[in-house]
């Protein structure tokens, strides 16, 4: 992999994150390894790897969920922390609903926490992915709770959504609607961070992408700067940087 | 109009060919306003920032124009959507004489065969 296209350097006061060398040791274990990395407001930026790669470690710092790591990671300028949190919408890789829960009741801790949630937004989106806000969360799919988590996070008018595998778990018909739902609902100054293993269904999407392997970015750029020199998608990239 | 891209290309690229392909034809007819960037970005199912660097590119062809307050235009210079439309076909021309001339067949023949479908077409 010889092929760094790199982004033209920018006023660092403009970048949405700053990530300047980011480690961190799990026991046993170097989940990153030194990481730097920017990104400015108004992209749709996919974050590339196989499992284990520290995709997840990587957007659960950047949402302050992990707090010991080292190195230095601001957004906004601001290093993470409650502020911070303020600014960023996550969807994290796993579900933190309780079973007994309904959609209703978590809209209304969400209009509670966030005064950037718009609870019609989000009851629109549900209705049109066919959930139902009275049914409780212990008889929903997997694929149902997925889309009802991705409803609450889009919701939200963040200046960054940090996207943990958003759409794993959901039927390809909702799957398309909800790439829809993320495109109509981008404001054009925030920035999306979304991990993801079905790269060739969002591919069209990104504007940016960042390969990690092993902790490490290998790669990262603009998404037709690199079909262009590589004359490849990306789905086929990945299949040959990360070939098993 | 999902999965119309070929991923192996720069999708920037292919929205350009389609407006150019849409404009030759008269599908956008001349002087006519563009959506805005989000909603075709939307109808292509796209990121706007490739739909922007899109639209640029037509833009710098001449074939699309911005006025400052009021959105993008398709050109209204008949000529050079003519001299467009006949550098499309001769790229299509190229393409039908390169893969002729690979599967064997010389100039003449596939002249005559090109003739004879033609033809066949029209009866």
């Amino acid at each position: 992999m010889n092929t760094q296209i790199t982004n033209k350097p920018s006023d660092a006061k403009l970048n949405l994150l700053n990530v300047s060398n980011l480690s961190k040791m799990y026991p046993k274990k170097l989940a990153l390894s030194g990481i730097n990395l920017t990104l400015e407001p108004g992209h749709i930026v996919g974050l590339l790897g196989p499992n284990g790669s520290g995709k997840t470690t990587l957007l659960k710092i950047l949402a302050g969920v992990i707090k010991d790591y080292n190195g230095t990671v601001t957004i906004n300028g601001i290093p993470i922390g409650p502020e911070t949190k303020a600014l960023v919408s996550y969807l994290p890789d796993n579900s933190y609903f309780s079973p007994w829960m309904t959609p209703l009741n978590m809209i209304s801790m969400f209009k509670d926490f966030y005064t950037d949630f718009s609870e019609d937004k989000c009851l629109e989106m549900l209705h049109k992915l066919g959930l139902n806000e009275k049914q409780r969360i212990n008889t929903m799919s997997k694929g149902m709770i997925e889309k009802f988590q991705l409803c609450l996070v889009m919701s939200r008018k963040a200046m960054f959504y940090i996207l943990d595998e958003p759409i794993g778990g959901v039927d390809p018909a909702a799957r398309d609607y909800i790439l829809d739902t993320i495109l109509s609902n981008y404001e054009p100054n925030s920035t999306i961070l979304m991990s993801t293993h079905l790269i060739s269904d969002v591919e069209r999407i990104f504007d940016t992408v960042i390969f990690l392997k092993e902790g490490e970015i290998v790669l990262q750029g603009d998404i037709d700067n690199i079909r262009a020199v590589e004359d490849k998608s990306i789905d086929q990239l990945f299949r040959e940087v990360f070939k098993c | 109009m999902t999965n119309q891209f070929q991923s192996n290309t720069p999708i920037y690229l292919q929205l350009v060919n389609n407006f150019k392909h849409r404009i030759v034809s008269g599908e956008l007819t001349v002087g006519s306003k563009l959506e805005s960037v989000r909603d075709l970005a939307l109808y292509f199912e796209v990121n706007p920032n490739t739909m922007q660097r899109a639209l640029a590119e037509l833009e710098r062809d001449g074939l699309v124009f911005a006025e400052r307050t009021t959105g993008r235009f398709i050109t209204k210079d008949k000529e050079l959507i003519i001299k467009m439309r006949e550098s499309v076909a001769q790229e299509i021309i190229d393409q039908f004489i390169l893969q002729m001339s690979s599967l064997g067949f010389s100039n003449q023949e596939a002249v005559n065969l090109f003739i004879k479908k033609i033809e066949e077409r029209s009866v």
